[in-house]
């Protein structure tokens, strides 16, 4: 008798995060039904109410370590798992929540609560990997849900998944975009980011914000010179300085927000105070 | 009849993470608890020293099922601050993109994740397979939502495109004109699922609920309006904080939302969301919708949570209704945003939207750097905590009755009618009861 072929299983996984990483797989309104056929979705507690126990092959993690519980919680995604994807900002780069690092954990929280001393929070908040091995990161926040049927469909057949490590400047120059930065003198993170979104904000008129993350190779430092109109150090040509678009301090935050944990940002802002 | 207990280690099918315990003495509860392990995010600190511009790309990361809501009160919010009036133009292209999360999120909340419980099933990938073509629809009418959100803000999740003031770009006309024909079919569906829906069973339980939700005299309250309540509440929102109130009972230490009449009143918990928009906004809607919601077994008077996927249903097919509205009058403006003016002063602002789970209200101050020194959010989830654990209460000799599983099924359900997003955890205490 053959066996019969049993389907992939899948698990989502939700830490510190938003929920909207994860909601890009429901919002695969055209291929839901069929990424249902291919796969088993073993434990997805946003879609269901069916939970059933590892391993899995594949598991999906969205959201940072941010607590006790959490810390032990993703080892044993580790242990069930074949591989592990993770989704977005929050868990490739500690996501918007890691600003509370290096702060007074106690003062940020009573900020917001009466009660600081209830809650189980940890004084950081860490991407996935700073814990587990993890086998492919997706960027974003939110992530592309074309780069997420993509890796899906790559870890399914068994091959590498095709995901672009360009920056937003490329994909800008591919869709034809009139560079925000030279003409109209925003301060874009284009240059230093990753690619994903198609250069959503340049194509909307506006700056890009560095939702995706370090671009590989990416070079923050020229950028920072750049925008705060200084001399590259070793540059003799008339035409620099420039003028400077942004304050040291909107540099900082504009590096500091959702991948606030990137280590190119991170190196890069902490160089600005 | 001997004591009990249920528990639900994972909530299912709602946004974010809890737990639910009950303990009962035969009928008696002894114990509800409705525990939230989301972990808390800090927003409200996190904000301090943020340049206002921010708050609204910031804040959306609350919460990716509702973002839109979060970035009209935070915009709101700041635009009252500066005491800046949006064009019209600029006002209808906001409730035109808040029309496209509601159908988008009241469409992921009434098929896929709420509906299964009425049949029974798992979840909306079961229920596929025994009504394919309701599901179909169902992720049809969803993509709708997702498309008009899409075409004018960019993307679905975290929306690019919004800005304090409007917009950084105002979309073609043509672009949105192409979406008419999907939204004509969209209100079609969703009146058919309707019919549908009207054959579920509703569990019988009618609760003396306070409703609270924004009401605006000259159409169905979405991105403002002032706060109204079922007992008689009419105010501006720059007065919330004087009428809503966290605070600590004696016998937990969960904050719960209280509101109060007037500043001497009692303080008492309340409801925000679909069922209270549709108890005190019907007037509001065009007459067809509320007589075929009246047909559905939903009436002006309804007090029944479950019913609350009967007003969610509505409220789909009313914002495909007055999403195609708005595309049809719609013509460019000739700035996509107005210009916030310097401030000579630190300036407040209160900003108030109705969520697709109801009133989000949003509060900044913001020095003469524009810098924010303040903020405070009130998500329609921490509002609602208290009616939920509420419902709960009321249910217990039902769920004392029942076999354990068909009880845990039916508490699950009592919350789930609500769709709490627990992944705004910017009040993170608010959804937690602990006793000694
Ligand atoms: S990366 Fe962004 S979209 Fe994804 S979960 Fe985190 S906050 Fe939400
Ligand atoms: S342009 Fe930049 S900020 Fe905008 S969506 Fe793309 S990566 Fe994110």
């Amino acid at each position: 008798m053959r066996a019969t072929r049993t389907r992939p299983r899948l698990a989502v996984w939700k830490f510190a995060s938003c929920d909207g990483c994860q909601l890009s797989l429901l919002d695969c309104e055209d291929e839901l039904l069929a990424i249902t056929e291919q796969v088993e979705i073993a434990y997805f507690l946003e879609a269901s109410r069916n939970t059933s126990p590892g391993p899995y092959d594949v598991s999906l993690v969205e959201g940072s370590i941010t607590t006790h519980e959490d810390e032990r919680r993703i080892q044993h995604v580790r242990e069930q798992s074949k591989w592990v994807v993770t989704l977005g900002a929050c868990a490739t780069a500690g996501g918007i929540q890691a600003l509370r690092n290096g702060r007074d954990l106690q003062e940020f929280a009573s900020l917001v609560y009466a009660h600081p001393e209830y809650l189980d929070s940890l004084a950081t908040s860490t991407p996935i990997a700073e814990h587990i091995r993890v086998d492919f990161e997706l960027r974003g926040c939110p992530i592309d849900k074309q780069q997420l049927l993509e890796v899906l469909s790559a870890l399914l057949i068994g091959r590498k998944p095709n995901i672009a490590a360009h920056s937003v400047c490329v994909e800008c120059k591919l869709a034809g975009n009139v560079c925000v930065l030279v003409s109209s003198g925003e301060p874009c993170l284009g240059p230093i980011t990753h690619a994903g979104c198609g250069a959503l904000c340049p194509s909307y008129d506006r700056a890009c914000y560095g939702c995706f993350g370090p671009a590989e190779a990416a070079n923050p430092s020229a950028l920072s010179r750049r925008l705060l109109g200084e001399a590259p150090p070793t540059d003799q040509r008339v035409d620099v300085p420039r003028d400077a678009l942004v304050k040291t301090a909107r540099l900082r935050r504009l590096l500091q927000t959702f991948n606030t944990l990137a280590p190119e940002f991170r190196k890069e802002s902490l160089r600005h105070g | 009849m001997a004591s009990r207990t249920l528990e639900v280690d994972f909530l299912t099918r709602v946004e974010g993470e809890g737990a639910l315990r009950i303990e009962l003495d035969g009928a008696e509860p002894k114990r509800i608890e409705l525990r939230i392990f989301e972990p808390p995010r800090f927003f409200e600190s996190l904000l301090r020293g943020r340049d206002q511009h921010e708050a609204p790309d910031i804040t959306s990361r609350i919460c990716g099922i509702c973002p839109v809501a979060y970035i009209t009160s935070a915009c709101a919010a700041l635009e009252q601050a500066h005491g800046i009036q949006l064009r019209a133009e600029h006002v209808a292209l906001r409730r035109l993109l808040y029309t496209g999360e509601w159908i988008e999120s009241h469409g992921l909340h009434v098929f896929m994740l709420h509906l299964p419980d009425f049949l029974g099933l798992p979840d909306a990938m079961t229920l596929a397979k025994q009504e394919p073509t309701l599901v179909k629809n169902a992720l049809r009418i969803k993509k709708v939502g997702n498309s008009l959100v899409r075409v004018l803000g960019g993307r679905e999740i975290h929306p690019i495109n919004t800005r304090v003031g409007g917009f950084y770009k105002a979309p073609e006309a043509a672009a949105l004109a192409e979406l008419l024909s999907e939204l004509a079919w969209a209100e079609q569906a969703t009146l058919e699922a309707l019919e549908r829906l009207a054959e579920l069973e509703f569990p019988s339980l009618e609760r003396d609920y306070e409703l609270v939700a924004l009401h605006a005299p000259d159409r169905y309250a979405i991105e403002s309006g002032r706060i109204r309540s079922s007992s008689g509440l009419d105010i501006d929102v720059s007065d919330y904080t004087q009428h809503f109130h966290e605070l600590q009972r004696p016998h937990s230490t969960a904050l719960h939302s209280l509101m109060r009449l007037t500043p001497q009143s009692e303080p008492r918990e309340y409801l925000c969301g679909p069922l209270a928009r549709f108890v005190l906004n019907h007037s509001e809607l065009p007459e067809d919708l509320f007589e075929l919601a009246g047909r559905a077994g939903l009436e002006p008077t309804c007090r029944n949570p479950f019913k609350s996927i009967l007003a969610r249903t509505i409220e789909i097919a009313f914002a495909c209704r007055e999403a195609a509205r708005i595309i049809r009058a719609y013509e460019p403006p000739s700035e996509p945003s107005v210009p916030l003016p310097p401030a000579a002063d630190a300036v407040e602002g209160h900003g108030a939207s109705e969520a697709p789970r109801g009133l989000l209200y949003h509060r900044y101050r913001v020095d003469t750097d524009g810098l924010i020194t303040e903020a405070q959010i009130v998500p329609p989830t921490s509002q609602n905590q208290g009616s939920i654990e509420r419902d709960l209460w009321d249910l217990a000799p039902e769920l004392g009755r029942l076999p354990l599983e068909e009880a845990t099924l039916l508490a699950e359900r009592a919350i789930r009618n609500h769709d709490p997003c627990i992944s705004c955890a910017t009040h993170f205490l608010n959804l937690e009861i602990r006793r000694a």
